[in-house]
């Protein structure tokens, strides 16, 4: 069984358009590629994501499973939020990481503050295999 | 002059007491959650009649439907709105899961096609509403990608939520789960099918309506 993880620096991601962004982490997954991204994308694109995927569902791409780890405090001062907020317009939300696995790969994504498990679906890794060998053949 | 500015005043007015009085509030979560259920227990409690059909296949509801001029009324408060139920969001759809429910392989792959427009749909129509209610199954993990997602998305758009945990009438409900992954929302436990605890759904509606 094969998983490909693929990295991105958040400094790949900086200079792209959200389209841009959305796109490139797409193309990855839609390569059967588990896509490990520095930080996260902004709020809007997060969402806007999830309706582009809607967009490319067919019969051989179900969609995405997705998990956004955010270690910064769930209830930070105001000195804080200002410092992380001034930071993210400066050099963009770094903190963090997001995986982004497409669906008939990654079966689930189980999050806990501390740890993260990533449930493969091993029936269409094998199915996935068996087609490459049956081309290989011909 | 005067019935100038008396035209113009009661038009500033009016407007605003009309944008106050008919709000568009969105029913969103993941799919099954309850949304449907729980928009048929408004109508019901309201207007005396269904709003959409229920079922235990994820992706039921597909459109979205717009039930007009709800009113709900507590002492002498009033809330008056329009009430959308919006298709599950989610970030999967595979038509084989339709037919594990014993559908079709024609109609599965319909169904797919129909839940990923619906969602399309859903999406689009997050920055219409003035008021938007979770609802969430409180017999499963809130944790997930999808409900913080949207939950973040609407904070990001300064939109008021209501967050509701669903199904509390069964065994494996965990409402403090859904506390503990939201502290910052007001969280309503609910059952829409059973009408369980609605009194305190209406005045938490009107707290975040205002």
């Amino acid at each position: 069984m094969n998983l490909t993880l693929q990295f991105i620096p958040y400094s790949e991601i900086e200079g792209l358009s959200s389209i841009g962004r959305i796109r490139k982490i797409l193309n990855i997954a839609k390569e059967n590629k588990i896509v490990l991204l520095e930080g996260r994308l902004r709020k809007e694109e997060e969402t806007e994501l999830i309706k582009t995927t809607m967009e490319e569902i067919n019969d051989e791409f179900k969609g995405i499973e997705l998990a956004i780890i955010d270690n910064s405090s769930k209830n930070p001062d105001l000195l804080s939020r200002f410092k992380k907020g001034l930071a993210n317009l400066l050099i963009g939300n770094r903190q963090g990481l997001t995986i982004i696995g497409p669906a008939n790969i990654v079966k689930e994504i189980k999050k806990d503050p501390n740890k993260i498990e990533l449930l493969a679906n091993s029936g269409s890794l094998k199915k996935k295999k068996k087609k490459t060998t049956r081309r290989k053949k011909k | 002059m005067i019935s100038f500015l008396k035209k113009f005043t009661s038009k500033v007015f009016s407007n605003l007491f009309r944008r106050k009085k008919n709000l568009k509030i969105g029913l969103y979560g993941p799919p099954n959650g309850g949304k449907t259920t729980l928009a048929n227990r408004i109508c019901q409690d309201w207007l005396g009649e269904d709003m959409g059909s229920v079922s235990n296949i994820a992706h039921e509801t597909r459109e979205i439907t717009v039930k007009e001029k709800i009113v709900v009324k507590q002492g002498k408060r009033e809330l008056s709105f329009n009430l959308a139920d919006t298709p599950g969001i989610a970030t999967k759809i595979d038509y084989e899961d339709f037919m594990k429910k014993g559908m079709s392989a024609k109609n599965s792959k319909t169904r797919a096609k129909e839940a990923t427009k619906g969602i399309i749909e859903s999406i689009k129509w997050l920055d219409e509403m003035d008021v938007v209610i979770i609802v969430l199954d409180s017999t499963i993990d809130p944790y997930s990608q999808v409900n913080l997602t949207i939950i973040g998305n609407l904070a990001a758009r300064k939109i008021p939520v209501l967050v509701v945990g669903n199904k509390i009438d069964l065994k494996k409900a965990k409402l403090k789960k859904i506390q503990n992954a939201f502290p910052q929302y007001e969280i309503v436990g609910i059952s829409a099918k059973k009408g369980k605890n609605m009194d305190k759904f209406y005045e938490s509606l009107f707290v975040v309506s205002r």
